[in-house]
């Protein structure tokens, strides 16, 4: 409801760190998924703001496919050290060992194995009752369906047609075993929301969201960044230095990188509200068919 | 014809601080099936140019063979977020929306018309500040309308615009319009909404959304989005009284206790008097704590930590107040209920309850009546099923802080949980606190043993042990108690050792003493379970009319011998106590089993085989059974 004398970016603030304390007081053992990105990143900040001056009292999980940008990686582990948190990341270590790869498996297989399949193994194998995730209802058609405290059967999976009925901020937070939570602190904010909140609270990002000259190839109408040596070339394919930045980060192989000279936050807020395109056109796994997010959600992926 | 989108090329800075400035409004979209809602929705995203070039191709793709306006699009696919909703061309669950204008932005929830999912129209309603209220100009005002617009007054949104949709479709006819408008308006008078508009719109079209329309020149009120933009629904929660439910113990060390939670209503500052509601003791609020920097003063809505001046025992569901301010602070109440479940709500029932941050077991004590949703006429019952709403009392397990609900929705809105299955059955509104002078319906509730047992969540038994002296019926009834009570169940167990000492110390071994020993354990064991416990009798009790009687004893309640079935070889061989060696030595008379005989039972509900493994599998063997 209206709360008169905060602004409309305090109020979303001050409902994300309810959400997220609410998280560390009715589950046993919670765990907040950490995916490096901007979304990730305004978790992490509000994160600490909830629980200050105590540290952020469960660990965070990195689900590793081994595609990362490297530079992923290594922010990754600076935010750990500077922030002092707990890190856990996981890996499908059978996805490894057969050598599952964007390029020879196909997208939507490798992101079945070294994704959905990991995050499953990674939440059962620390028997989490409760996981935090970044994801917003602007984000999606189903994503826009979804309760704040949304429920999993024992194999993770969303029953879409059958949600517990959520009203104003009494959430349900009760599972029998086996059963878990998946948990949206920020579902109420926009794109435009989580980057005026980076820029008015001064959050650290990767800095593959600006603007820089980076080796790119052309793969049918998407720009994919050559990030290491393990990328196939066609036959004379040669990447070529563009000015480019990332609207979303994920896999280097699966994410298109934009052309654009936005190269600092103000810069990439314009550029945002003058787009014609939505953020998700950038992953290449959402755009296979109408319904696909749901269908996967509905498996087990976040 | 557009919202216009913000162009910034003034100062970034200054164009942000605009966005942040802008007002917020939360509204919802409600009314019956196929009214059109999700399509007014899909209109106002897509007018607000908010549909963008990727999400349109694939929107026109889809929207072959269905209903279209002139754009070529059916604007419910843009919110009909789910497979099974595109599928059936129905809304099924709420689906959250953002937009915003130069003036303002906007969160929207729209909501099911169809009666099976009112409950996710409640879910919608509970946040919102306005309500769009549609109706089909071709149909006029039904009893899904009107069930939307009670559960509307319920909830408390005070706000209603009535959207007349499809006014294509009658032509644009005036008289249409004024007829179900004034319908409505005769309906809704005792829902007692602060605003009522209403605007006649073609949601497929798009008249009067944007601007007035030229097909409507009798309309002389305010299109829908300058209404919205325009409309006052401020309601200034930091004037209330200070309402501060602790939320979550910060103690990151020995030098730092801090409360965590948001302020729900009202402020707080540092140097302010407050009390707990639970032990009602006073303290002082020394720090205000946020990672920003210490405050001086918290108002309603941000989410802080308090520090007080002294050591006092507080832990969440509990809430702080100023003094002379203070909540309610009962175990029961008087609450309107909105029912969201299959499976009816009883009188007797036991559930967990929910409000803000506090959790505790509650009954529902009386039913006084239900709602009929077309008349708003009482009428009496003895259940609530689903969607339908009904005013009942509750008692909770333990007194909790509360408000009624009118003057606060965040401390007088709660929910009900099925204790099993953890499902939310309900959600109900504070109307008053009843206190013990005020309480006659409480006291002429009818408790008896369904009652107890609900509050207790479980299946009052009898479970008689019988079996040799050393058979392994101790060992094993005090094994199920302690797995019964940790799984929260209440259980007692009655033996020789708590009977025999008390109760029937006058009693011997003579035949009649036998008798009237196991009469007077059946007779106890008959109230225990009466008083809703499952009691573990564990007695050798060898002679089958012994049994028969007790079982007769117990009459209507549920009734398990459990023939624990060890040889007296073994039974002897451990011998625990030393009575066989006693027994053979002459030194017992009577002694079951080497000179008194044990009639084995034909017709036990189980038998466990005391030599062939261990009491604990034995205990989980009969827990298994108990379970089925
Ligand atoms: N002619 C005309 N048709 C409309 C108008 N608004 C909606 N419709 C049609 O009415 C049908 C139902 O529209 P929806 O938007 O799905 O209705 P709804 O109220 O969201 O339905 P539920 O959510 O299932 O309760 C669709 O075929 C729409 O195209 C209108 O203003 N004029
Ligand atoms: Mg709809």
């Amino acid at each position: 409801m209206t709360s008169g004398s905060l602004t409309h970016l305090q109020s979303l603030e001050a409902e994300s760190i309810e959400i997220l304390r609410e998280v560390a007081a009715s589950f046993e053992r919670p765990v907040m998924m950490y995916s490096i990105g901007k979304d990730s990143s305004v978790l992490l900040h509000l994160a600490r703001k909830a629980f200050f001056p105590s540290k952020i009292p469960f660990p965070l999980l990195h689900v590793d496919t081994t595609w990362k940008f490297r530079e992923m990686i290594a922010f990754r582990d600076r935010m750990a050290e500077q922030f002092g948190f707990d890190l856990i990341t996981h890996t499908n270590a059978d996805g490894v060992r057969d050598n599952i790869n964007p390029f020879d498996h196909g997208s939507s297989r490798y992101t079945d194995i070294m994704k959905t399949a990991a995050l499953r193994q990674a939440l059962n194998a620390g028997r989490y009752d409760a996981a935090i995730g970044g994801a917003r209802r602007d984000e999606e058609k189903s994503r826009a369906k979804e309760r704040i405290f949304s429920h999993r059967n024992e194999s993770h999976a969303w029953d879409p047609k059958n949600q517990r009925p959520e009203l104003w901020r009494v959430f349900n937070t009760r599972l029998n075993p086996g059963e878990s939570m998946r948990v949206f602190p920020i579902s109420n904010w926009t794109e435009l929301d989580v980057w005026t909140y980076i820029y008015a609270e001064g959050i650290e990002l990767p800095s593959l969201y600006y603007a820089k000259r980076r080796p790119v190839v052309e793969r049918s109408g998407t720009l994919i960044m050559v990030d290491d040596d393990r990328m196939p070339l066609a036959k004379g394919e040669v990447p070529r230095e563009e000015l480019v930045r990332f609207r979303t980060l994920g896999c280097y192989p699966l994410t298109g990188a934009m052309r654009s000279s936005a190269a600092s936050l103000p810069e990439i807020i314009m550029e945002m509200q003058a787009s014609r395109t939505s953020e998700r056109e950038g992953r290449l796994i959402d755009s296979d068919s109408v319904g696909s997010m749901e269908k996967k959600k509905q498996e087990g992926y976040f | 014809m557009s919202l216009s989108l913000a162009t910034p090329d003034t100062d970034i800075a200054l164009w942000l601080n605009q966005q942040t400035e802008k007002s917020l409004l939360r509204f919802l979209t409600c009314g019956s099936v196929d009214d059109g809602k999700s399509t007014l929705i899909g209109r106002l995203l897509y007018d607000s140019q908010l549909i963008l070039d990727d999400q349109l191709a694939s929107l026109r793709n889809e929207s072959r063979n269905r209903t279209t306006g002139d754009e070529g699009i059916d604007f419910s696919l843009l919110v009909d977020g789910l497979a099974a909703e595109r599928e059936q061309g129905i809304t099924i669950d709420v689906a959250y929306r953002f937009f915003s204008t130069d003036k303002r932005k906007f969160i929207v929830a729209d909501t099911p018309g169809h009666e099976q999912y009112t409950r996710n129209m409640a879910t919608g309603a509970s946040n919102a500040d306005l309500a769009l209220v549609l109706i089909d100009a071709r149909k006029g005002v039904l009893t899904q309308t009107r069930r939307h617009s009670f559960i509307l007054s319920l909830i408390g949104v005070k706000h209603v615009v009535l959207v007349v949709n499809k006014i294509d479709l009658v032509d644009y006819d005036e008289a249409v319009f004024d007829r179900i408008v004034a319908e409505y308006r005769a309906f809704a008078e005792p829902l007692g909404f602060k605003t009522l508009a209403a605007v006649p719109v073609s949601a497929l079209r798009g008249d009067n959304i944007l601007a007035k329309s030229e097909r409507t020149p009798w309309f002389d009120g305010t299109p829908l989005v300058p209404y919205l933009e325009a409309v006052d629904v401020a309601e200034d929660r930091s004037a209330g009284k200070l309402r501060f439910p602790v939320q979550w113990v910060n103690r990151p060390n020995l030098d730092f206790r801090g409360f965590s939670g948001t302020v729900a209503s009202g402020a707080v500052a540092v140097g302010d008097d407050v009390l707990i509601a639970s032990s009602r003791k006073p303290a002082v609020v020394s720090r205000i704590v946020t990672m920003d920097g210490d405050l001086q003063r918290a108002v309603a809505g941000q989410a802080v930590t308090l520090v007080l001046d002294r050591e006092v025992d507080i832990s969440r569901g509990d809430m702080l107040s100023h003094p002379g301010e203070t909540p309610e602070f009962s175990n029961q109440f008087q609450a309107r209920l909105v029912w969201m479940s299959e499976e009816p709500a009883y009188p007797g029932r036991s559930y967990l309850l929910k409000l803000g941050t506090q959790l505790v077991p509650a009954t529902i004590t009386d039913l006084k009546f239900r709602t009929n949703v077309n008349t708003l006429e009482h009428t009496a019952a003895t259940k609530v099923d689903l969607n339908e709403v009904a005013t009942v009392t509750i008692a909770t397990d333990k007194p909790i802080a509360f408000d009624a609900y009118a003057s606060n929705a965040l401390t007088g809105g709660f929910i009900l949980v099925d204790r099993i299955s953890n499902a939310t059955l309900g959600a109900g509104t504070i109307e008053f606190g009843l206190r013990r002078a005020q309480n006659l319906t409480y006291q002429s509730f009818d408790v008896n043993r369904d009652v107890r047992a609900q509050m207790k969540g479980q299946t009052p038994r009898i479970i008689w042990f019988t079996g040799l002296s050393g058979s392994g019926k101790s060992s094993i009834a005090n094994l199920l108690e302690k797995r019964l009570t940790a799984e929260g169940r209440h259980a007692y167990i009655l033996d020789g050792d708590n009977v025999r000492h008390g109760l029937n110390r006058d009693l011997g071994f003579t035949e009649a003493a036998r008798v009237e020993n196991i009469r007077r354990v059946a007779e106890v064991a008959k109230l225990m379970a009466d008083a809703g416990l499952i009691v573990l009798v564990s007695f050798i009790s060898p002679f089958e009319n012994e049994r028969r009687l007790a079982r007769e004893i117990a009459g209507d309640i549920d009734f398990v011998e459990v023939y624990v079935d060890t040889p007296i070889e073994v039974c002897e061989a451990r011998d625990p106590k030393g009575l066989y060696k006693r027994a053979r030595a002459g030194e017992i008379k009577n002694f079951t089993g080497i000179d008194s005989p044990f009639e084995a039972p034909s017709n036990a509900e189980l038998v466990l085989h005391g030599a062939e493994a261990e009491p604990l599998v034995l205990a989980d063997q009969l827990h298994a059974w108990l379970e089925r």
